[in-house]
């Protein structure tokens, strides 16, 4: 195969800079691959291993600093038969180290070869993430005070599968490049070479040196065996190929009519386990099988099993605008955490709203009927307190009517769940724990 | 990639949130590849593209942070794929560099904003309009960007659509304003009166014409396409300041023209992406402007005040960046009283108070994690 190289725009690194003998192995490499320019995208990010990909005739992306892994993952799972290599610097690899950590993870068909010159050349000499803590640079003595990482070390405890390391100008950087790109998976090379404009002016470092200094560390010439597994992508996609098709959730015709067919609030106050936002989610399928349109917005804090869950359903023949409740007609209190959030609601109720109150939770007064369920009485546990209420609800005809519910409840569950919890509200609608109750407002 | 909305039945209604709305918009858009980080109130998205592509043959990737997010969309936009990813305020805050280089390099992507209470990482789970001025100004150079605002449910499916087909038309990234009160509330809605635009691509180039990615046609401001691993031409992408042929430059000339080119896409066909709605009377002495979740109070607001006899109107954006300045003006043109009420300190109202400096221009802002009440828009009307 001809050289990919772009004669019109030769490299303009600094004399002697190793960054120059990379660039020429690199295209020997794609030669030995017989890859043509539009079988490979090179990416690259800030710095001077950034200049890489315009001294080539390939696909290329440029972009920030220590990003270039990111763009190559979007480039490779959107096309998988393209090859996918990416510059970093030492700079690239501290900036961007994240991105580094998660490529040898996941394990993506691409390769990374970093320009490991032990300092960031283009800015004027700052350690980076691999200067030796003897160097002297731009950063005073700063770098004294921070320890250099291996890179091959550090990718290969991340888990990529291919992992070596070599001087810029061996004379087998070729053949192992062609090695990493060929790779089937992550492939890293870190490749250490002299940068004479900054690191090497007030620091001895030859290739020699680097020669030796690699001998001296355990080889790191290739595959991984611990590491090696399936590639990404070719894994997405087959895992990808067996998902079953999503569809939207299920229209709800309307088949029933409403006890109240005028706008209703309910306000479900509970905490975190409670399903009140599964319960708002059924009210509202209840109100759809009468044809009412609806709203749930719900308010709970980031914690998972603890705190409050509140729900704020309303139901409406009318288009509803405003999704915050303005006069709720129904309070279910489920909860006390739920209750402590929404203490001058109870204040607000007119007597023709309703409060269940379940289990006896404490609450403020109101002016409402209040509707004492004694839902543990009849063996429903706390986290079937809200269906409950929704089934006393149902029972009382208030906003919804029993065939609303059980329609609702075939809408949002499986045919198990739906079976188990028709029968709890069948148990409450028998009971009908609302009867005994004297809604005297008086908590 | 994807399926068209015409493929399924949509009639009767059904129960979604504006996240799933986004994620279905998305794909009935063509949107073959999506990249999150989980966030709440966005993970709703996340989780309903997880859904939908894998099956249909499209990319979901969880990526190891917002930086990442955005630039494995950035790849994945310029291999030719429809681009998407989601955020609330403290990830926008990651995407800001990114978004520069979208801008920059022309690359089209949606960014959905599922805005929170800010700032900092303020309230996770409470809604607030925080980041108006950050989508449009949070990025190096200050170029303008697309900042479309959907009200409910059905703007999250139109919107989108509209999003990706202004990404894609106009090569540059388009945000949608969402918010945890429209993200996370569910709504009932049919679909079967949905007016979804018809879905566009981006222009690609002749064959065997000599391509080079940043040239554009004569009268014409937006460049032609070619993906990064297309086997026609060798495609060039770069964040650095460039010339037509995608190679850094430092000719002043070439670099205003491209400024100017880039400034111009946008602003000078804004009426190509004016979404907005006056309700009420028109050339009404009070005007209520707002957007988002906010517009469902003001249409509450509305309803009252005019039982009340009151000459006043409501203008909804959907569109607020670029500013409908136009529209903002007709429908201010008799106002004694233009009220702003938005979910924020004001953000937009500096906007309608730059583009009416002789009106009496109200700001009516919230940011305590509750909704703006009709109530309190009623009595700002009031005075």
């Amino acid at each position: 195969m001809a050289s990919l190289l772009n004669t019109e725009r030769p490299p303009v690194f600094c004399p002697g800079c190793s960054h120059e003998a990379v660039v020429r192995a690199l295209d020997q490499a794609f030669q030995e691959l017989g890859l043509r320019g539009e079988e490979i995208a090179l990416v690259s990010d800030i710095g001077c291993s950034g200049l890489f990909d315009t001294f080539f005739h390939t696909h290329a992306l440029h972009g920030l600093h220590g990003r270039a892994l990111t763009y190559a993952a979007g480039l490779k799972l959107a096309r998988p038969e393209l090859t996918v290599v990416a510059t970093m610097g030492d700079g690239g690899l501290g900036i961007g180290g994240a991105h580094v950590l998660a490529a040898c993870r996941r394990n993506l068909d691409l390769t990374l070869l970093i320009l490991n010159n032990f300092n960031f050349g283009m800015t004027g000499g700052q350690f980076s993430a691999t200067t030796p803590e003897s160097s002297r640079l731009g950063s005073s003595f700063l770098n004294s005070l921070e320890r250099p990482m291996d890179p091959g070390r550090v990718v290969e405890a991340a888990g990529a599968p291919f992992v070596a390391r070599s001087s810029a100008t061996s004379r087998a950087l070729p053949e192992l490049l062609a090695r990493a790109i060929g790779f089937t998976g992550f492939s890293a090379v870190d490749i250490r070479g002299v940068c004479p404009g900054r690191f090497s002016k007030q620091n001895r470092l030859t290739p020699k040196m680097i020669e030796e200094e690699l001998a001296a560390l355990p080889p790191l010439n290739g595959p991984i065996e611990a590491n090696e597994r399936p590639e990404y992508g070719s894994s997405y996609r087959r895992k990808a190929s067996e998902c079953p098709e999503v569809s939207l959730p299920p229209a709800i015709e309307p088949a029933f009519a409403s006890p109240q067919p005028v706008r209703q609030e309910v306000l479900l106050l509970g905490a975190a386990g409670q399903r009140v936002v599964t319960a708002g989610e059924l009210l509202c399928l209840a109100g759809m099988s009468a044809g009412l349109q609806a709203t749930l917005k719900s308010d709970y804090p980031i914690t998972v099993l603890r705190g409050h869950s509140i729900s704020e359903v309303i139901l409406s023949p009318e288009v509803i605008e405003y999704t915050g409740l303005l006069e709720p007609s129904v309070v279910l209190a489920l909860a006390e955490d739920g209750v402590a959030r929404r203490p001058s609601v109870f204040e607000r109720l007119g007597p023709e709203a309703v409060v269940l109150r379940a289990a006896g939770i404490d609450m403020p007064k109101t002016r409402a009927g209040v509707v004492d369920l004694d839902l543990p009485g009849l063996g429903l546990k706390r986290v079937d307190w809200a269906l409950g209420c929704l089934a006393a609800l149902a029972g009382m005809e208030r906003a919804i009517h029993r065939d609303m519910l059980l329609s609702a409840l075939e809408k949002r569950f499986s045919a198990e769940i739906a079976s188990e919890s028709r029968r709890t509200v069948e148990q409450v609608l028998t009971a009908r724990p609302w009867a005994e109750a004297s809604p005297d407002g008086s908590p | 990639m994807g399926k068209c909305a015409g493929q399924y039945d949509l009639s009767g209604f059904r129960m979604l949130d504006g996240n799933e709305a986004v994620a279905w918009g998305a794909f009935w858009a063509g949107c073959g590849f999506f990249s999150g980080y989980p966030i709440t109130p966005a993970t709703g998205i996340f989780n309903a593209m997880l859904g939908i592509l894998p099956p249909s043959g499209g990319t979901v990737l969880q990526a190891e942070d917002e930086i990442a997010a955005i630039g494995a969309c950035l790849g994945a936009s310029m291999a030719g794929l429809k681009a998407m990813t989601a955020t609330s305020g403290p990830g926008l805050s990651l995407f800001s560099e990114h978004i520069s280089f979208a801008i920059g390099s022309e690359i089209p992507l949606v960014i959905v904003d599922v805005q929170r209470l800010g700032p900092s990482t303020g309230s996770a789970t409470k809604g607030a309009d925080s980041d108006i001025q950050f989508m449009r100004w949070g990025s190096s150079g200050g170029q303008p960007v697309i900042v479309l605002c959907p009200m409910d449910v059905r703007d999250c499916l139109v919107l989108t659509v509209q999003a990706f087909n202004l990404a894609e038309a106009f090569r540059c990234p388009v945000f949608l304003a969402s918010n945890k009160e429209i993200g996370l509330t569910k709504e009932s809605i049919d679909l079967s009166g949905l007016a979804l635009p018809a879905v566009r691509e981006r222009t690609r180039p002749e064959p065997g014409q000599g391509y080079l990615p940043f040239r554009t046609r004569p009268g014409q401001d937006v460049p032609l396409f070619l993906p990064i691993g297309g086997q026609t031409a060798l495609v060039r992408q770069t964040s650095s300041t460039h010339g037509q042929d995608g190679y850094i430059t430092t000719d002043p000339q070439v670099i205003a023209a491209m400024q100017e080119r880039r400034r111009r896409k946008v602003e000078a066909h804004a009426g190509e992406m004016a979404f907005a709605e006056l309700r009420g009377e028109p050339e009404a002495e009070a005007v209520i402007i707002t957007y988002g979740v906010t517009a469902r109070a003001a249409l509450a607001a509305l309803a009252v005040l005019q039982r009340q006899g009151r000459s006043v109107s409501v203008l909804i954006l959907r569109t607020l960046w670029p500013v409908l300045e136009g529209r903002i003006r007709e429908a201010c043109s008799r106002a004694g009283l233009v009220v702003v009420a938005e979910m924020n300190q004001g953000q937009y109202a500096r906007e309608v108070q730059r583009i009416l400096p002789n009106r009496s221009v109200r700001g009516l802002g919230r940011m305590d994690g509750d909704l703006l009440t009709p109530t309190e828009i009623t009595e700002a009307v009031h005075g």
